[in-house]
């Protein structure tokens, strides 16, 4: 079987392999490589060593949107994760129409960033016009509108994830405490969580990588104004790139520590889950 | 226990309002996108009155103006045309590597769950570079674009099937004759249905809405999809065409909204094993 079917490599690997090459391998490398040069397109290369590098670190609008950024990712981890587990615990209490419940809350997964972003921008807008500001008048405004619109998208996700968690703990476990008499805190913190762990990590994960990332919805809900103060990180590497000639090598650099930060925050949660099956 | 059923009828009332908060704003896109453009912005939450009713207006200068319905067209296509072809190729990429045990086969696996974790902005410049040079940048070659960049999780998924897959079916095909291809198409491909309908809803999601990986690789002055629509509309901040944008919106998302209400189970389903992979 397995010599038999070697000798099929053309057909059944080729073709993806051939994609992944000009989709994915070759634009890797040449973006690490990029990230060493000058250049303004990819032919007229001139390597600069860490220039590019050193460039990014003293952009001030860079280490503002990482910080910005920052602040983003863990505020909405906070309330999106605490919103999602506390809606998964209420709709598995067999109530009528969970179901019902479950299909709305999950919908607006299936809409885009950039369509997000402007459904949003009406409404926020529409209310702000009453108290005479906008989104694009403050910071603090944007920040929190951006905060709104990803706790619209996400709880939902995150929900069903809790849900797949909370079916898995055995029933005996709380039919066990209540006949001990423990009280719905008790029961919450001594065995739902710790039963959950797996998937509190998983969301808690999912959702700071997604605010780290997070593009469309900038794009379309603020483009980052006012004067680039709620530009975050993706928004200001593609700014990088096509905002100003020249600094397509800053760009790079830019993206190349981006992509170094996502997957270290990949990697520590590999740890976590890791050193949790192992105990 | 009617304390009981006193907490049960307020957790239901208090969900009931939620949902609907969850809906409104899809409900405001929709009556906004009926409204006469110079009064969306000035009282969004009003129903259109006798006065401000367009009917069909918005969506007529959409498709005039802006492009709406071959935006809707070229969308479609993408994604079907993408779907299918990473269905197709990455479930026979999936299972060739997980039955031939080789070095190789290892470093393709490793290469795929890497690119699952390599954020676009890292590709971003490259990319749209190398499909540039390599004529690409159609819906038909933005295709084997979708293919590379989605092989990573497509790969992954399947494999975790295949290896679930008892070896024992395929060796008796094999001593009754029948060839690798003949094996894949008739034996497996047939046992992973589920697989290829979660990993096709999670792919459909992704292309449809998928907005900057279209904007840098299509040759914009031909084609559009409705996200690049969407977001050229906005163009200089005065004079936007408010009453076409909401038609837009309302055209990108219905399309997702009929999808999700036919499948559904297998959505929510498909994103709770596709989050795994976390």
């Amino acid at each position: 079987m397995n010599k038999a079917l070697k000798r099929y490599f053309p057909l059944f690997i080729l073709p993806t392999l051939a994609a992944f090459i000009i989709g994915f391998i070759a634009p890797f490398i040449m973006g690490l490589w990029l990230s060493f040069c000058e250049f303004t397109t990819v032919q007229n290369a001139t390597f600069v060593g860490f220039k590019n590098y050193a460039r990014a670190f003293s952009d001030p609008t860079f280490l503002y949107s990482l910080g910005f950024t920052a602040l983003f990712a863990v505020t909405s981890l906070v309330i999106i994760n605490i919103a999602a587990f506390a809606l998964a615990t209420v709709l598995t209490r067999k109530l009528k129409g969970t179901n019902i419940f479950r299909t709305i809350f999950f919908m607006p997964n299936l809409i885009g960033g950039i369509v997000l972003g402007y459904i949003w921008q009406l409404i926020l807008n529409g209310i702000l016009i009453n108290f005479n500001v906008a989104l694009n008048l403050s910071a603090k405004y944007g920040f929190w509108g951006l905060i709104v619109l990803t706790c619209w998208q996400q709880i939902g996700y995150m929900m069903v994830i809790y849900i797949a968690g909370l079916q898995t703990i055995p029933g005996e476990l709380n039919e066990a405490a209540d006949i001990d008499g423990a009280t719905g805190r008790q029961r919450l913190f001594s065995i739902t969580i710790p039963m959950m762990k797996p998937s509190i990590t998983i969301c808690t994960f999912l959702t700071i990588i997604n605010g780290f990332k997070l593009f469309d919805q900038n794009l379309a809900l603020t483009a980052g104004e006012p004067a680039r103060a709620t530009e975050m990180l993706a928004l200001n590497i593609f700014n990088t790139f096509y905002g100003r000639v020249g600094f397509e090598g800053v760009g790079q650099a830019k993206a190349v520590m981006f992509f170094i930060l996502v997957v270290s925050i990949g990697l520590i949660q590999l740890r976590v889950t890791r050193g949790k099956e192992a105990r | 226990m009617s304390g009981k059923k006193i907490t049960r009828g307020v957790a239901s009332v208090f969900l009931a309002v939620l949902s609907l908060v969850y809906v409104y704003p899809l409900f405001i896109i929709l009556i906004n996108s009926f409204k006469l453009k110079t009064f969306i912005n000035l009282e969004p939450f009003k129903f259109p009155n006798e006065n401000t009713w367009v009917g069909v207006e918005n969506y007529q200068s959409g498709i005039d103006n802006y492009g709406l319905l071959s935006g809707v067209g070229w969308t479609l296509m993408i994604t079907i045309g993408s779907v299918i072809v990473i269905l197709l190729f990455c479930s026979m990429f999936a299972w060739f590597i997980t039955r031939v045990n080789s070095v190789f086969s290892k470093i393709l696996y490793i290469l795929c769950v890497f690119s699952m974790v390599v954020p676009f902005q890292m590709v971003m410049f490259t990319l749209s570079k190398t499909a540039d040079t390599l004529k690409l940048n159609t819906p038909w070659g933005i295709i084997i674009i979708y293919l590379g960049f989605g092989t990573g999780l497509a790969v992954f998924l399947f494999s975790g099937f295949v290896k679930g897959i008892p070896l024992e079916i395929e060796e008796a095909a094999t001593i009754d004759g029948c060839s690798p291809p003949v094996i894949f198409f008739r034996i497996v491909l047939p046992i992973m249905q589920p697989t290829y309908i979660s990993i096709g809803i999670l792919q459909t999601m992704w292309i449809w809405n998928d907005f900057l990986l279209p904007y840098l690789v299509l040759d914009q002055r031909r084609y559009r999809t409705i996200s690049m629509i969407i977001q050229s509309m906005r163009g200089s901040y005065g004079r936007v065409d408010m009453g076409a944008i909401m038609a837009c919106l309302v055209m990108a998302v219905i399309p997702m909204i009929v999808f999700y209400l036919c499948a559904q189970k297998h959505i929510i389903e498909g994103v709770a094993a596709g989050a795994v992979k976390g």
